[in-house]
């Protein structure tokens, strides 16, 4: 994993979303990089979101990829559009929908502090 | 023939470049694949092979006279230099090589680059191949797990995130703004079997219907089993070459690209993922439209993928693709035959190769070689191929000299 998104796990493992926002230009980005993706500054900072936001797009899983995840299934994945105006990939409780308020809550999985949203 | 200059068309003006466009000189003169499905014992280098010599004994060329290879890649022999790791084993000593990476959209962007090899006079007769026994070479855990990585690897594969998932997670935007039910995606599936049951080489031959469809086991809602193409082992080679074969032009007469986004979470629009831009670049180097286009082989990795793909393009309004296949359209006696072989869906999907069987398939079409399956005189074709989540978007417009 690169540095950058390591941040953003870490922020997870303290219960927080956090996404980067450009110094110069006051663009946000979710994908964490070492420079802003519409000025190219290298000045970025970490921010936390409300973790508030609507359901964008889900998934319910039925076949899992690895091991890990197979223990979990049937589990949603949504895509989730922050009220901050960043779009992530996340958990969901199970029978959401489009267009869904949701709130951010976590969980842990395989070691990892997961993002998992529900309805608000 | 051809346009003399692109027109500009509003939507795609960012990616166009106004210079006058020369008709670029390349025709598909060969085409060889072998079945798909199962061949337990055969590795990427020995499908590839059986496909090569296929496909120079279509175009009646000697090994020797091929100085062009290109080669997809291999996700059971990913190796540094696949193209000429097979060259040294397939007895090529070519003057240009290299292999090329753009998921199930590479065997188009392969394509589309020998044309232009070949035009520029850099090659005469360049070998476009790619192979792998992506079903009988791995267990399916561990194939499904290499797909899986097609995500991002911070910010998506952690969830448990699969490569139907990705698509799900599409489909369910798409089927949110659009008129699109799962018994639509079902027809499509079953139009797919349908045609692989007049294919030999089809891995999957038996009939289903729309019922099986939707009751088939659930993967990642609203995508059920037969919603998926299944994994496949097998190989796709063509012929690109500078000259026409004696008595048979089916040339490339368009190309074009589009890549918006790479994973499913930066997509910015369903309404935008990069096809009809790609398809429309294609159609105006051809000098043609889609009322000039006669057949049609469509990239099909899943039900959803083909749907949207067709509206996108524009060969049915938005929630209107099921209807135009109910109409019968799409079927071999219709208006635009699609995939007649199968497609990915049925014929089958070993990677690479698996988005080359839809060209494959159109050359023959186009040339009038398809045997049970020839689509009554078909002129000019346009093939789509996608990779990664819908990411990157290669078209070809294919035409017979006549």
């Amino acid at each position: 994993m690169n540095k950058h998104a390591a941040h953003f796990w870490e922020g997870c493992a303290a219960g927080e979303l956090r996404y980067q926002h450009c110094a110069a230009c006051a663009a946000l980005q979710f994908h964490a990089r070492a420079f802003c993706l519409r000025c190219g500054g290298a000045k970025l900072e970490w921010r936390t979101a409300q973790g508030s936001g609507t359901v964008y797009a889900l998934s319910s899983v039925a076949r899992a990829p690895t091991d890990e995840f197979r223990a979990l299934a049937p589990y949603v994945i949504v895509l989730v559009d922050l009220d901050e105006g960043l779009r992530m990939m996340a958990h969901g409780a199970p029978g959401l929908c489009i267009g869904d308020r949701v709130r951010a809550g976590f969980f842990v999985h395989g070691g990892r502090s997961l993002p998992r949203f529900d309805k608000s | 023939m051809g346009a003399q200059f692109y027109a500009i068309p509003d939507d795609t003006s960012r990616f166009h470049v106004d210079l006058p466009v020369r008709t670029l000189m390349a025709y598909i003169t060969g085409v060889g694949d072998t079945a798909f499905g199962r061949h337990a014992g055969e590795t990427a280098l020995t499908l590839m092979a059986q496909a090569a010599n296929a496909a120079l004994a279509d175009a009646g060329l000697a090994r020797a006279e091929v100085d062009g290879l290109l080669c997809g890649y291999a996700t059971t022999l990913p190796h540094l230099m696949l193209s000429t790791v097979f060259a040294e084993y397939y007895g090529l000593q070519p003057v240009y090589a290299h292999a090329l990476q753009l998921g199930g959209a590479t065997g188009c962007a392969m394509a589309m680059l020998a044309r232009e090899l070949v035009d520029a006079g850099r090659c005469r007769e360049v070998l476009v191949v790619a192979g792998e026994n992506r079903l009988s070479g791995q267990t399916r855990d561990a194939a499904i797990q290499t797909l899986a990585q097609v995500g991002h690897p911070d910010y998506e594969v952690p969830y448990g995130a699969s490569v139907p998932a990705y698509y799900a997670l599409l489909a369910s935007r798409y089927m949110h703004e659009y008129p699109v039910s799962e018994t639509d995606l079902a027809e499509f599936a079953v139009l797919m079997r349908r045609h692989a049951g007049a294919h030999p080489g089809a891995h999957l031959k038996e009939p289903i219907s729309v019922a099986d469809v939707l009751a088939s086991k659930k993967i990642a809602a609203p995508l059920k089993l037969l919603d998926c193409c299944p994994i496949s082992d097998g190989a796709v080679a063509l012929l690109v070459s500078r000259e026409p074969r004696a008595g048979l032009g089916v040339r490339i007469a368009g190309a074009g690209q589009a890549h918006l986004h790479q994973h499913v979470s930066s997509i910015a629009s369903v309404s935008d993922l990069g096809a009809r831009r790609a398809a429309r670049s294609a159609m105006d180097e051809a000098g043609v439209g889609l009322g000039d286009i006669d057949y049609l082989g469509i990239y099909d990795s899943f039900s959803i993928t083909l749907l949207i793909l067709l509206e996108e393009i524009g060969i049915a309004a938005r929630g209107a693709a099921a209807a135009r296949l109910g109409s019968g359209d799409f079927a071999p006696a219709g208006r635009l035959p699609l995939n007649t072989h199968g497609g990915l869906l049925s014929y089958g999907h070993c990677g690479v190769a698996g988005g080359m069987a839809h060209i494959a398939e159109a050359q023959r079409q186009l040339a009038r070689k398809a045997g049970a399956r020839q689509a009554g005189e078909r002129h000019c074709a346009l093939v789509h191929g996608d990779g990664g989540v819908l990411s990157s978007h290669v078209s070809l417009v294919l035409r017979r000299d006549e």
